[in-house]
């Protein structure tokens, strides 16, 4: 009975397909690959370039100090802060992104780093290592009971600030939209972004965390 | 109207990419300092290479934007100093706070409240920029 064997061998088919469609859409709710979040974000900065804008975050660092009034006294921060309203709503959809990706499209959002890194990153006391998103040692609530943290993540802070406008853009405006024109400055200030990067993480980090 | 919720739109897909790609954390950024991981590097490389490629693209046929103006990519000031003395100050904060500025919002979003301390300080580090931009050397 030939044509019954056809019936059950699509049967069996589609009972192979099923669980396979399913792992298919899985791979929203596994951490990205790195195929997957560099493209995303070349595609986020073509959104921006045919938009007629460009793609750089740290700039709203700059427009939210002219927002707090410091342009009445400061010419750098005195300008139009409308001309660049687009790129605060960017960022105010950055911040959504990013509830809607822990809350919606993450089951387990622990980060798995090299077993070296691990253990490495235990020795110095982050015992989260491995096991979280973010180290809970600096950044659970727990973190605004410790001054030295607090310490470290406003020296953190200070300096990508700080940093970022005085190299004129940060990873965003140089490593990607700035090296992707070729520009040989963003290089410079590619280079720059790794040296300190290193010192830190190598050199002086230990007695900072 | 249409324009802001664009953006907002592109927003969302950035933070989500921040999020998921998992560019947002600072195991990733501690990890790619210790060369211990391709991911970080995976994700910049192929970021670049894609955006090298369609720079080039948007060049030399002219192409032109959503609506229809004509695309124009400003060259970034020539200097050394610059680039590589603020690049070496925001690597430093980089390394430390495991968070550049995009990444900082997305963690807000996500629920961890310390980054606040990042984004108020980093904010603050503007603005002493913008007040001593003029004795330093650029």
């Amino acid at each position: 009975m030939p044509h019954l064997r056809i019936v059950a061998s699509k049967f069996r088919i589609m009972y192979a397909l099923q669980p396979y469609k399913l792992q298919n859409m899985n791979w929203i709710f596994e951490p990205w690959p790195w195929y997957i979040g560099g493209p995303m974000i070349a595609l986020v900065m073509m959104l921006l370039i045919f938009s007629g804008k460009s793609f750089g975050v740290s700039s709203n660092l700059r427009t939210l100090c002219t927002l707090c009034g410091a342009g009445k006294n400061t010419d750098f921060f005195d300008f139009d802060w409308k001309t660049q309203r687009w790129n605060l709503l960017m960022v105010l959809g950055a911040i959504i992104g990013g509830w809607i990706a822990m809350n919606w499209l993450t089951l387990d959002a622990t980060v798995h780093i090299h077993p070296d890194t691990i253990a490495k990153l235990k020795d110095l006391k982050i015992t989260s290592a491995g096991s979280a998103y973010l180290p809970e040692e600096l950044f659970s609530l727990h973190a605004f009971t410790k001054p030295k943290v607090l310490a470290s993540l406003a020296l953190g802070g200070f300096l990508v600030g700080f940093g970022a406008r005085y190299a004129g853009g940060c990873t965003s405006g140089h490593a990607i939209s700035g090296l992707s024109n070729l520009e040989l400055v963003s290089l410079y200030a590619v280079i720059g972004f790794f040296i300190g990067g290193l010192l830190m993480n190598h050199f002086l980090l230990p007695y900072l965390l | 109207m249409t324009r802001s919720l664009t953006f907002l739109l592109i927003g969302i897909l950035f933070g989500i990419t921040m999020f998921k790609s998992e560019a947002a954390s600072w195991f990733r950024i501690y990890e790619m300092f210790q060369f211990k991981s391709f991911h970080m590097y995976g994700i910049i490389g192929s970021a670049l290479a894609l955006g090298i490629l369609m720079i080039q693209l948007i060049k030399r046929m002219k192409l032109r934007s959503f609506y229809c103006e004509p695309i124009e990519i400003k060259d970034k000031v020539k200097s050394f100093y610059r680039y590589s003395v603020g690049g070496v100050i925001f690597g430093l904060g980089w390394g430390l706070s495991g968070a550049c500025p995009g990444p900082m919002f997305t963690l807000l979003g996500a629920g961890f409240l310390p980054i606040l301390i990042v984004i108020i300080t980093a904010v603050f580090g503007t603005f002493v920029y913008g007040k001593i931009r003029h004795k330093l050397p650029h």
